[in-house]
């Protein structure tokens, strides 16, 4: 960590693959003075970038040519979207100008890099882009779905010591992608600031449940059963923040926004294989009546036990209001001088 | 002759590459390449019906909500159902939100910067343009970054988050706005239309909507092309000449945007041979002749196959090329214009054609067109209202979404049967103005813009005014290909 720290200039390189360009446009929402003079203010000069930078054809293919060569530093090597092997693992199916595959590209320049950044669920994982028949062969930098491989392969560390910090996300926060680049910045970013799945600790400690605004319906079960009503989304719109590592609702987007303040469920996308669920998206999976998807760290016992009390115990407020799309009963004013 | 192969193209959002023929320091012809496959179409097969409102969003992070509207629209038409007033209000200011959103980082992110390239050191503009305009270092992107983000807030409201959101639903929109949360969209909307009319126009919205004519603009922008960033482009593009560059078919198309329950706020329509005409929706096919995609015949959309073919000869794209009964037709923000009869692009349209001047004009009109009328769909919302009606079951069924992105026209057909997608088509915006040469031979909208533009010979640079015609355009790269 410490011969980057005598940089004075982190070089970043921003590169899309298979991918929608999201996370970039996500990240254009930074709660900042402004994206490129926070990144400047600690150091990190955007060597290129796809949607900001004056470069372009064959300016572009010069600078990946000087940092694969070492002719120029690579610090950061970011990745937006997926590695896309296909077809026949040619990776045919997204070429730069000049014939070179970007799953070469991506390679070669990862050699290279101090460290290596997956922006998003596509770059970490494979996400959205590999569903279904996963038609391009997509995959994470260094995880094909939760296993780890990936293009990189599990033993791969960047020339920094890191393996491929991955900040999940369909799309990522804007704060979670900047806060990463700035305590890589600082040299505080070690392997045990990540989680298992290799997540910058920084949001991936919290579940999306915690703050969520709906939590006095959760608490009695008191459930949503269409959309806009405000009820509590797990029972049977498919909502899985009791499970989902990030904090969503804690940080929240846009301002106050969040997808369970949106009206609609938490679909898992900071998780590896969230884009292949095995049910549809909006509807809770059962058995029995009983959601399969558990509050992580909750005992099934505890948890049927609770919500069989807790709903026999539901207030009526909380009871219509799940069901409405704005409060029909509101809390009651109590005396004064409340104890 | 020389061929040169210029790539890849930034701020385009996605990838592109364009190869050029050059004679005589003029392109005479040009082959447009997307050069990236996803394959969204094969991924929504076999998939429960509402599970396109989770994937179509994430073919592209610039027009996620577009993508958002077309499906829920489709998956409507399907079920039968119409969202209630609050729900298609909700879902008019989502997309507006975005569309707008979409104008401002295109005018100021991706397009205005190729003005601050050293190529124009000569020029008198120049020195402002750069302190303006230059990419990550002009005083303008550092401060309309804080400006867009700060309007974005307007999605936490009414979409949750942005990009990629599921409020947008077949039967509305999940968010109930409350009383306050409209006081605070107000707000929002306010300090949007003070940061438009302060700095991007130097005069109010009202005013540059009532502009009715190439004349009536030129003389508007005189006074202001030192202190306002729309008359500085004017200033400079009629300096470069750019209301005579990029010209393509001139045929025009727009599938209507921002429905009001009964009628679109901008209709739908075809503006071909200087008039307008009825826009048949069941002419369109997509041609594949020049596609790596396998298929014989152009097939309608609702029919429509998506089976890459990486070896096919003589193929150059991913892209399919749309026709509109056999025509190139060009779509986005002029073309919605065109067809929508603002007085001041038909008059611009009919001295030059289309150009790289006119679509920029098109795109700065509905600043001054839509952010109004998001002030009034917000006071028409009424809390306590339903915003959203359940989604039916869908067992064997057909469905059609047409709507306006930012960059232009946007279909979904989509096709369920027992219950799952069976087929799911998709042509976006960018399919039409960027597809490569159909059967014919005819060359895409982009393909004939960039015809006879200046070009030195030898090298690999791309030449400025190539550059400016390609980002006309707005293209959306990772829609055109999905």
């Amino acid at each position: 960590m410490k011969d980057v720290m005598q940089h004075r200039n982190l070089n970043l390189l921003w590169l899309q693959s298979g991918g929608c360009g999201g996370c970039t446009l996500s990240l254009l929402n930074a709660d900042c003075r402004n994206l490129v003079d926070t990144l400047k203010s600690f150091g990190i000069n955007l060597l290129w970038h796809p949607s900001l930078s004056e470069q372009s054809a064959d300016e572009v293919n010069r600078i990946f040519d000087a940092c694969a060569s070492g002719e120029t530093r690579l610090d950061i090597l970011c990745l937006e979207g997926s590695v896309l092997r296909g077809p026949f693992g040619s990776g045919g199916f997204h070429r730069r100008t000049g014939g070179i595959s970007m799953m070469s590209m991506i390679e070669r320049l990862a050699k290279v890099a101090h460290h290596t950044v997956a922006v998003g669920s596509c770059a970490a994982y494979g996400g959205v882009t590999s569903a279904g028949i996963n038609p391009a062969d997509a995959c994470g930098m260094q995880y094909d779905g939760d296993a780890q491989g990936g293009l990189l392969g599990e033993e791969y560390r960047a020339a920094g010591g890191l393996p491929v910090i991955n900040i999940a996300g369909c799309p990522t926060h804007p704060n979670w992608v900047m806060e990463t680049l700035v305590a890589l910045a600082a040299g505080e970013m070690y392997e045990e600031n990540l989680d298992v799945y290799r997540r910058p600790r920084l949001f991936a400690d919290h579940l999306v449940h915690h703050g969520c605004k709906r939590n006095e319906f959760y608490e009695f079960k008191a459930s949503a059963h269409k959309p806009s009503d405000l009820g509590c989304l797990m029972e049977h719109m498919g909502c899985k923040g009791t499970q989902v590592h990030a904090d969503c609702n804690i940080r929240l987007w846009n301002g106050e926004g969040s997808c369970t303040r949106g009206g609609y469920a938490c679909i898992a996308c900071t998780e590896p294989g969230f884009e292949e669920p095995g049910h549809a998206f909006g509807i809770t999976p059962k058995v029995a009546g009983i959601p399969i998807g558990l509050p992580t760290d909750m005992p099934k016992a505890w948890f049927v036990a609770l919500a069989a009390l807790s709903k026999s115990a539901t207030p009526k407020r909380v009871k219509e209001n799940a069901v409405a799309d704005h409060q029909v009963v509101t809390p009651a004013n109590k005396r004064t001088r409340l104890k | 002759m020389s061929r040169r192969i210029v790539g890849p193209f930034n701020r385009v959002e996605g990838d592109l590459e364009v190869t050029l023929d050059i004679e005589s320091g003029r392109v005479r012809a040009a082959y447009v390449n997307s050069p990236m496959y996803r394959g969204f179409e094969q991924i929504l097969a076999g998939k429960h019906p509402l599970d396109a409102m989770v994937f179509v969003p994430r073919i592209c992070g610039i027009c996620s909500v577009a993508q958002s509207a077309a499906a829920a629209l489709a998956l409507a038409q399907g079920m039968g159902i119409r969202p209630p007033p609050n729900g298609r209000l909700a879902a008019n200011l989502t997309l507006a939100a975005e569309n707008l959103a979409d104008h401002l980082s295109h005018f100021y992110l991706f397009f205005m910067p190729d003005f601050a390239r050293d190529g124009y050191g000569d020029r008198a503009w120049f020195a402002d343009a750069q302190a303006r305009f230059k990419a990550l270092t002009g005083s303008a992107a550092a401060e309309v970054l804080p400006v867009r983000a700060k309007f974005m807030n307007v999605m936490g409201y009414l979409a949750g988050r942005w990009p990629h959101t599921l409020s947008l639903q077949p039967g509305g929109s999940s968010r109930a706005l409350e009383e306050a949360e409209k006081l605070r969209l107000k707000i929002l909307l306010a300090e949007f239309r003070g940061f438009l009319e302060s700095t991007l126009f130097g005069d109010s919205l009202e005013a540059v909507a009532a502009l009715d004519s190439e004349a009536a603009l030129y003389a508007w922008m005189e006074p202001r092309a030192r202190n306002a960033d729309f008359p500085r482009f004017l200033h400079i593009a009629r300096d470069l000449g750019l209301q005579n560059m990029g010209r393509a078919t001139d045929r025009f198309i727009s599938y209507g945007a921002y429905s009001d329950g009964t009628s679109p706020l901008f209709p739908a329509g075809l503006w071909a041979d200087e008039k307008l005409q009825p826009l048949d929706i069941g002419a369109i096919r997509e041609d594949v002749t020049s596609s790596w995609m396998a298929g014989d015949v152009a097939l309608a959309p609702e029919v429509g196959r998506t089976l890459p073919q990486p070896d096919k000869e003589n193929a150059y794209s991913w892209c399919k090329a749309p026709r509109l009964s056999g025509r190139v037709v060009e779509t986005g923000a002029l073309a919605r214009q065109m067809v929508a009869g603002h007085p001041l692009v038909r008059d611009m349209v009919d001295r030059h054609g289309a150009s790289v001047t006119a679509r920029i004009v098109g795109r700065m009109l509905e600043f001054a067109l839509v952010l109004p009328v998001m002030e009034t769909w917000l006071r028409q919302i009424l809390p306590g209202d339903a915003y959203c009606y359940p989604p039916l079951e869908l067992q064997d069924a057909r469905g059609v979404g047409l709507i306006e992105a930012a960059r232009g026209s946007l279909g979904h057909w989509m096709d369920v049967r027992n219950g799952k997608i069976n087929n799911y088509q998709i042509i976006a915006p960018t399919t039409w103005n960027f597809s490569p040469r159909d059967a014919s031979g005819e060359p895409g909208a982009l393909e004939q813009a960039l015809v006879g533009l200046e070009a030195e010979e030898g090298g690999n640079a791309a030449p400025l005014a190539v550059q400016h015609v390609v980002r006309s355009f707005d293209p959306c790269m990772v829609c055109t290909v999905h």
